[in-house]
Parts: C-alpha cells; structure tokens; sequence
C-alpha cells in the first residue's frame, strides 16, 4: 500500500494507482453501463408551484427530487438513494396546505400541487424534530447522504437547542433497553429528558453497534433484509420509546442470521454501526479522517467485480465501504470484501515492507 | 431468504400449541426446506420454499397467539420452532412479538392479571390495588423467585362501567382469559390462585354468562347497557332480550332480514341507501361510509376484504363490546351486506385481546351462522361467497389504527403506513379493503331494512342516526348509552344519573385519550360532529369521562401523557420522542419544578403539541397533546 496517489489526487476509473496488483480503480475496458429496461412509459410532466415559483417536474417523482431539481435544500435523515423510503425521521417534511405536513422524501408530486419548503409551519417542525432527535440521541456523526453530511449545519440553520427538554439523562446500564417491555416504562420525574444512550455492543472483531447514536432510520433493517442483503439478521423490536434495532433475543450477531456483509454500516447515517477498526480508533483519540486516503478499486475476490472505497490511515485499511451509485453494488458488499483485508497488513518476514 | 434458524430446543408443550395450530391450516412439514420430495430425475429435493412457504406470514400473530397461552411466554425454542414452520426470520418474530404487551418474550408465571390503571379506574381506586399487589407480589412485571403469580399495569381494558377492572391470563390447555371488574386486591389474589390450582371458579366470574333473555340477566346487562330492554332503541334494540349465543332467537328478533332486502335490491342500491343515510364512520374519524364503499366497488383488484374494527383500545371506550359481546349475530350479518354491497369474498374481525367474552360469542356466531349457509360457500344461494375470521390483538392501542391493524394481521408489526394509497386501493395484503368500526357496520341492517330516510330521520343535518356513548367515572350509572346525534353533554350525563349526590361536575373528558376536555360551563354542547368540530373538541369514538371537584386533574393528564408514550409504535421522531417529553414536563408541572417559569413549561408544550401535531405519521401521535393541552386549559390547575 505504498503505492497511495497523495491525498487530494483524484483518480479516474482505470488509472492505475501504483505497484501493489491488488489496488486499481476500475477499467474503462469494461463498459459501466448495466443494460437496464426500456422505458415502459413515455415521460410525463406535472404543474406545480414550489416557494411560490411554478415549475414542471415528472409526474412520477417525490416532492423531495422535484425540490432539489429546483436547488432548494431539505434537511433528510432516514431517506437514501438505494433504499424504499422509510418517511420516519420527519427532517423533510414540505406544506402542500393539507391538515399535516407531507414527507418530502415519500410523498409524490402532483398536479396543480402547492408546496412551501421553508415556511413557519415547516420550520418550526424541523426545528423540534432536530431538537427531539439530538436531545436523545448522540448525533454527534449523524449526517445525511445528501447535501453534505452534517447534521450539525441544519441545528445552526434552524436554531435548535435540545438543552430546552432538560439535562440529558444517565446513559441505560447494558441490555436494560433490549429488556423494556411493551406498554410499559419508570414514571419520569421530569429532571433529565431521557435519552437511548447505553454502552456500545462489541461483539465482534468486524463491526460494533452502538445504539446510542441510533435515530431508528430503518435503513439497516432495509438493507439487511428485502431491500439488499435478504438475510433479516436484525429488525426493529420493542414500541415507542424502547423501539430499537435487534437480533432475536438481542443474542450476540455472531449467534445471529448475520453474514457481516457490513451492508448495514454502508447505509448506517450516524455511525451507529462502525467498523471495529474505526470504533477502536476513535476511543484512543487516534481517528484521523483528515489524515486518511479513500482509493477506489475493484474487489480482488471474485468475478463480480465490486467497487471498494478503502479508507486508510497510517498505511493501514480501517474501512472498507462501497459508493451508493456502483453500478454492481449499489453500495452492498459480501463479507470478504467488506472485511477481508488482513492479509494486505501481512508482510513476509524480514521484508523491508514489514508492518 | 436464507434462513438461519439457532438449534435451540421447543418444548414439547411450545411445540404442541404450535403445531396444533398451524397443521390443520398448513399441513404437517417443518418447514419450507423440509417436507419436499426426493426427485430422482431431478436428482434434489425439491423445498417448498419460496413464495408458498412465505404465504403462511399472516399466522404468525395466531401462533405466538397460541404459544403465550399455552406457555404464558414465548421462548427463544418457540421462536425457532415458529420460525422453520412458517418460514419467518426469527429476527422478524421477535420484533412481533415484543411489540405487544399481552405476549411476553421473558419467562414469567403462568398466573398473570393486567390491572387496569387508566382513568376511570384511578377514579375507583386502582392505585391502592396496585399498591397492594406490589405488597404481596412484588413490582409490576417482575415476577418473585418460585412465586406463580405475576401482574402487570394495563390502559384501559373496556371495562369502565365496571370499574376497577382486569385482565386475567391463566396459561395452560386450555388457557383461561377473563376480563372481569370491579375487583380489590384480595380478590384478584384469591382469583389468581383459582386461576394457579386450576379451579373452575375463575371462568365463572365474567358477569352474566347465562345467555338466555331472563329477567335475571336483563338486570345484571343493564349494569353494561342501562337501557337495556326500553323501546326506541335501534343499536341496543336486542340488548338483554335476545339469547346473543343463538342464530334462531336472532333470525326470531328481525335478524337476516336486512341481508335477504340487499339481495334483492343489490349492491348498488345498497350503497346508493348507505350514501344516502350520510352515515359518518364511528372509530373516531368520522368519515363517510357510503363513499367508503362506492370507492372500494369501483376498485378492480381482487379479492377485495372487509375488515371489522373491533379494536376498541381508546381510553373510556367500550361501546363496541356491547355488540360484541351481546348482539354478534348482527354484525355477522352487517359485514356479510358490506361484502355483497363491495364485492369482497373475506372478512376479519380485528378483535382486541383484552376482550375473550367478545371473541368467544362472535365466534359461535361465526359457526352458527357458517352452520345455517348464512357464510361460507354460496351464501343464501345467491352464488356470494364470503368468510369471516377472528383475528386477536396483541394489546397495542397502535393496532386500532387501520392500516396498522392491517399490518398485524399480515403478521408485521403495526406500524402505521404513510396514506396514500388509501386502504380502498391499497389495503389488508395490498387489496382493496373496507375497514369499518364495529358501530358503524351495526348501524348498516337498519339502513338497508328501514331505508336511508327513516334512518336519516333521527339525529342532525351533518351528524345522521344515532350514536353509542361510553359513559364512565363520576357518574351513577355508568355504562354505553344510545341516544339520538345533537343530544346535548349535560342530558347525556343526566340519562346516566349524573354526578353523584353532593359533587359537581368539575372536568369532562370527551373522546378519550385522543379527545380533548371541556369544563362544566360548556356542558350544554350537544353532541354532533358538526358542534364538536365548532368548538374545537372531538365526539372521537363517543368515550365520555366525567370527573368531579374531588379529582386531581394533574394525575389523569400524567396517565393520559404516559398512555400515548407506551403505546406510539415509535417509527417517527415527534411522536416517539415527543411522547417522552411531554410527559416529563408533566411531571415538572406536577413536581412543582418547572424548567424557567411555569409559562415557560407551558409555551414549551405548545411547540412540541404543535410539530407532534404537524410533523407525525399518524393519529396517534397527531393527537397526542390534545387532551393534554385542553385538560390544562379548561382546569387552569396551573394558574
Ligand atoms: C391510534 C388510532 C387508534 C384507532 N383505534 C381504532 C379502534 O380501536 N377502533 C376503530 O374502529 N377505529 C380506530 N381508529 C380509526 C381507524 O383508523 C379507522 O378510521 C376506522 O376503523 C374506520 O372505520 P369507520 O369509518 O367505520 O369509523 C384508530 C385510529 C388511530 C389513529
Ligand atoms: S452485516 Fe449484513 S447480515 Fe449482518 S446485520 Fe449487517 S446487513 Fe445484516
Ligand atoms: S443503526 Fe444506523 S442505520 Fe440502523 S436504524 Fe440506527 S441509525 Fe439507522
Ligand atoms: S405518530 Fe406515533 S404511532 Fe403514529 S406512526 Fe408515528 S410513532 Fe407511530
Ligand atoms: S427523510 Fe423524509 S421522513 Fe426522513
Ligand atoms: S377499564 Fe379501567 S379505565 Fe376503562
């Protein structure tokens, strides 16, 4: 892995980044495009009026692409190019001028529709979902996909301050949210607004789970069962409050479904679910993002050809995730691609490249 | 779908209740890898995997069903068990089966009663039982080493007029569920131990079990129904006097004739009578039946289901358990027209766990009437097919919901869907459906029979017939109530006997949980969805709570505010944490604690009611501040 480009140098698909035959970026040999279907309908177009401009957008989209072909930002958490909808975080919410406000990222445009994406009503309800969720929740790394990943922008935008529900509350003893049961909680005294918060789940040498920094996006859940992976290790259990991602019985994932595929920490917005590397990293102070070179290159396992983001610091892979729009991914990877890189950080014996 | 299932054993008791079960239903393999033939040609087996294997999902709620009453809770071997035979992740079933508060995924006694602490029940004392219980048996929840006896905090349980009331769960075979009230500590205790020795004595406590219209039993009904046996009633009219566990006795009292005039008239009349009686459904959100039904006509998948909400979980509400319980023939016929009006060939009743008596008489009406060709196969020979079947909730107030609800019979957990499509598109197993309250489907063989105008004859221009209330709390006879739409609150509370001799009425809680108060200067609203809505109040599924100056409003507002966060399913943010806050800054209210001043505290929860209100998926947690900010409101306990 001495052959890294520096950082900031941007390579394109087929540059060949050095000596060691592991690492390439993908070949322009190989035509990128999938043959997809043909269109089965002729496009059509609706009216409508955004902020108060008119425009016309496809008939078949959501109010969140029609908004953002038009460059106007809304905040999402739960919503991500490669999954169903989920429209449980309410980040995105737009008045169409109906009783409630419509989630932006499932709800669909339609003729004649009136949409106003920054208005008070709107605001104000951003604003207390960002509040609620911070409040609970460590949002510390939470960040949409889209515009730029952070969360932290949107507090300042809207002027959120979770402090407003009170001190935050001492973190859960371990397991104690895995045995709520349902229908049933301690009377709060009111003194500390109650968070998720709770150690983290290290149950593994590959990934770790740390429930406190879940929002319950649901993407996980989506992308380990019929959304990618199909292998339903984990799904949300408990109701309300004590809603949380699980394995049956909370067991250990290594006595779960799960492939550690890692596809769930692709898709993961919060960094609830992180490579062990990484997680082992950040708790010594040591996780340097500013220090580290993201190479794009294809799997050397199989035929398959999937593409790889491996992340790297000091010379050594901490994490391996894969671009949402690869055309063969999508974003999802097998367990050896995801997490079979050890070897790499073998040198022989005596060898100047000894680690 | 590659299952990986832990090798972990079933009992043989966990076994049996699973397989008797599903083996009638699904035949005897193991699962869908297991059971195919070995096919020499082919040189494999061929699984029964794939989609005939999935098929079966919507057992999955039946089965733990019948696991938590054989067992009393669901073990990780009766996960895997269920997980192989109905080819279901074990992940899956687990986040099913925690989501309901009747089935259990820890090991507890086999005795276990749910004790009402909801509103009318705190009025009648329900606190000191749980104080007791917790004296002799430990927390709520968790069950003492060796002891038998467990018991648990419960919502209302539909049972208000006989207030305190609970839940019995006796697991065993057969298992033994009661729901019965009022009751103190010692005789829960002796019931649980009847319940833990095997004694007949507690199947026997329900109430008026005799079935036959004696004059007896017309007494014992008017403690549930105070009008029982009076003339001019219509949804009450067999109330007490007709044997409710006979087809003769309901076919002798007018039953069935409303169906064989619909088949005669045919659907489209049927649904021209039904928009033409204006009638607004009774589960809370008011909406017209007729168009309901016409959109669910006009829709072309196949095949097309009627659904019955019998979810009554809304706090103060039990107007749907009198029919239930007491006039089941007639909703069995009332769907069947719903059916033969829409096209649909099934139906589920959607029946709350809390309510055995309910299920056990709907479904001997079921059989009775599948006995007499009134369901089945070729209904009255008009060449209709159409079945019904129970579905039992699993305790979750979410479930009423009904796209929820039809989640959970899917076997998912009730986790409302985002609207559109709505379920006359996009329904029960993605077909179109009609989804009624019990009430407004009870209300459908008066239409038909008598014609949309007589029936449009009683009530008010936008509120049409009449309507069940729930009357409960600091009232002399409480109970469910017929009386004509635009009767005015204070004529309501008086047919019920009024406060008690020497209180006032301080406080009246309209709609449940879900509605909102009003103070006793507005007492003389009457009773229409088009007052309400002026006054900015909900008739919601009709629960009326009357509370006197002795009662402390903080408190029923803290149950209220504690109801909505047990029971959001938690898929949004406002409404799962929103919840949460509102009840601790109730709790600071009540504390005497505010955070900054007390206006503060106020103008805090005026935001969060707000974004709850806007910014959640559904009703629940749209309505989730409303009685809470209206209690403040009209009490002024904080001013
Ligand atoms: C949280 C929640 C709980 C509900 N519970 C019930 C219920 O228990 N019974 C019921 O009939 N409707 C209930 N509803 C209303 C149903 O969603 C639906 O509107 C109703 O079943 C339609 O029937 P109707 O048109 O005959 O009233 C509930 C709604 C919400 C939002
Ligand atoms: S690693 Fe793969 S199999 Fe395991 S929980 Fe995540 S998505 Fe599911
Ligand atoms: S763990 Fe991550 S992906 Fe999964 S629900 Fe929580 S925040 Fe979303
Ligand atoms: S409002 Fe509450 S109950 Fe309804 S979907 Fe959201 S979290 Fe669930
Ligand atoms: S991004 Fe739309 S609801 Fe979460
Ligand atoms: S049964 Fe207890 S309040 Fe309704």
């Amino acid at each position: 892995m001495t052959s890294q480009p520096p950082a900031g140098v941007h390579l394109e698909p087929g540059d060949y980044t050095g000596s060691d035959p592991l690492v390439f970026t993908s070949s322009p040999a190989r035509s990128p495009q999938v043959p997809s279907a043909p269109q089965a309908r002729a496009p059509k177009t609706v009216e409508m009026t955004i902020d108060g401009a008119p425009v016309t957008v496809p008939d078949n989209v959501t109010i969140l692409a029609a908004c953002r072909s038009q460059g106007i930002d809304i905040p999402t958490l739960c919503t991500l190019s490669t999954l169903t909808p989920e429209g449980v975080c309410r980040m995105c919410v737009v008045d169409t001028g109906g009783r409630v406000l419509a989630p932006s990222c499932s709800a669909r445009v339609g003729q004649g529709m009136t949409v106003w994406t920054d208005n008070d009503r709107v605001r104000h309800s951003r604003k207390l979902v960002l509040e609620l969720l911070a409040s609970s929740v460590d949002v510390d790394l939470a960040g949409p996909e889209l515009p730029d990943g952070s969360i932290a922008r949107y507090m300042a935008e809207y002027g959120a301050d979770p402090s407003r529900f009170g001190p935050p509350s001492p973190p859960a003893p371990a397991g104690a949210r895995d045995a709520a049961e349902a229908g049933h909680h301690e009377q709060p005294d009111g003194s500390v607004a109650e968070r998720v918060a709770q150690p983290a789940k290290v149950d593994n040498d590959l990934f770790v789970r740390d429930y406190a920094k879940c929002i319950l996006c649901y993407k996980c859940v989506e992308a380990c069962g019929a959304d990618a992976q199909n292998t339903f290790a984990i799904s949300v259990a408990g109701r309300g409050f004590s809603a949380r991602v699980s394995t049956e019985f909370d067991v250990g994932l290594a006595e779960s479904a799960c492939v550690f595929c890692g596809n769930c920490i692709n898709v993961c917005p919060t960094g609830a679910l992180m490579f062990r590397s990484e997680y082992e990293l950040r708790r010594v102070g040591e996780w340097r993002e500013d220090d580290q070179t993201v190479t794009r290159t294809i799997c050397p396992y199989c035929g398959v050809g999937c593409t790889l983001e491996l992340h790297v610091q000091d010379n050594r892979i901490v994490k391996v995730l894969s671009p949402l729009d690869a055309q063969v991914t999508s974003g999802n990877l097998c367990v050896k691609g995801r997490f079979g890189f050890d070897f790499v950080h073998v040198r022989p014996k005596g060898s100047d490249r000894e680690a | 779908m590659d299952l990986r299932i832990a090798d972990i054993a079933v009992s043989p008791a966990e076994r049996e209740a699973v397989d008797a079960f599903l083996s009638p239903r699904i035949g005897t393999a193991r699962g869908g890898w297991d059971g195919g033939e070995r096919n020499i040609e082919l040189d494999g087996r061929t699984a029964r995997g794939g989609h005939e294997a999935r098929s079966h999902r919507d057992l999955l709620l039946p089965t733990l069903h019948a696991v938590q009453d054989r067992v009393g809770w669901i073990s990780p071997g009766a996960v895997a068990h269920i997980a192989r035979r109905l080819t279901v992740p074990p992940a899956e079933i687990f986040g099913v089966a925690t989501f309901y508060a009747l089935l259990s995924t820890t090991e507890r006694p086999s005795a276990a009663v749910h004790v009402c602490d909801d509103m009318a029940c705190r009025l009648a004392g329900a606190e000191d039982i749980c104080q007791q219980l917790e004296v002799t048996l430990g927390p709520a929840g968790h069950a003492q080493p060796g002891e038998q006896r467990t018991w648990h905090r419960s919502p209302c349980l539909g049972q208000c007029e006989r207030a305190p009331a609970a839940l019995f769960t006796i697991a065993g075979d057969p298992a033994i569920r009661v729901s019965t009230g009022p009751l103190d500590a010692p005789t829960i205790l002796a019931r649980l131990d009847d319940g833990v020795h095997g004694q007949g004595r507690l199947e026997a406590v329900e109430g008026p079990l005799g079935t036959a219209a004696t004059p007896e039993r017309l007494e014992q009904l008017r403690l549930l129904a105070p009008q029982a046996g009076q003339p001019g009633l219509r949804l009450l009219a067999r109330i007490g006097r007709v044997d409710p566990t006979s087809l003769t006795a309901y076919l002798a009292n007018g039953g069935y004739r409303a169906l064989r005039e619909a088949i005669a008239a045919g659907p489209e009349r049927v649904i021209a009578e039904v928009t033409a009686a204006e009638v607004l459904g009774r589960g809370g959100a008011a909406f017209p039946t007729g168009r309901k039904w016409a959109a669910a006509r006009a829709a072309e998948a196949r095949p097309k289901n009627i659904v019955c909400n019998a979810d009554e979980a809304e706090p103060g509400t039990f107007k749907d358990r009198v029919i239930l319980e007491e006039d089941p023939f007639a909703l069995v016929e009332a769907m069947t027209i719903a059916a033969f009006a829409v096209g649909a060939e099934r139906g589920f009743i959607y029946l709350r766990g809390e309510y055995p008596l309910a299920e056990a008489r709907m479904q001997n009406a079921i059989d009775r009437a599948r006995e007499k060709g009134l369901l089945g196969r070729n209904v009255l020979d008009t060449g209709f097919d159409f079945e019904i079947e129970i579905r039992r909730g699993g305790g979750a107030y979410i479930a009423g919901e009904e796209t929820a609800l039809f989640e959970s019979i899917e076997g998912d957990r009730p986790e409302p869907r985002s609207k559109p499509p709505f379920p006359v598109e996009v329904g029960l197993f993605g077909k179109p459906t009609v989804i009624n309250n019990v009430e407004t489907l009870a209300n459908l063989p008066h239409i038909v029979r008598d014609g949309a105008a007589a029936y449009a004859a009683t009530g008010t221009p936008g509120s049409r017939g009449s309507k069940l209330f729930s009357l409960s709390g600091h009232v002399a006879r409480p109970g469910v109530y017929e009386v004509p739409f635009g009767t005015r609150l204070s004529d309501l509370i008086e047919l019920a006997g009024g406060v008690r001799d020497g209180h006032q009425v301080k406080i009246v809680n309209i709609g449940g949980a879900a509605g909102s108060f009003v103070g006793p200067d507005r007492l003389d609203l009457p009773l229409t969805y088009e007052h309400a809505r002026a006054e900015g109040v909900t008739i919601g599924a009709g629960a009326v709570v009357v509370f006197d100056e002795t009662t402390d409003v903080l408190d029923i507002l803290r149950r209220i505010a504690a109801f909505f966060r047990d029971e959001s399913c938690g898929q949004c943010v406002p409404c799962r944490v929103g919840t949460v806050r509102q009840e601790e800054l109730l709790a600071r209210l009540i504390a005497h604690r505010p955070r900054g001043t007390v206006a503060d505290e106020l103008a805090l929860l005026d935001e969060l009611g707000r974004a709850m209100r806007d910014a959640s998926i559904c009703g629940l947690g749209q309505t989730a501040n409303s009685a809470v900010a209206s209690g403040l409101r009209v009490a002024g306990v904080l001013s």
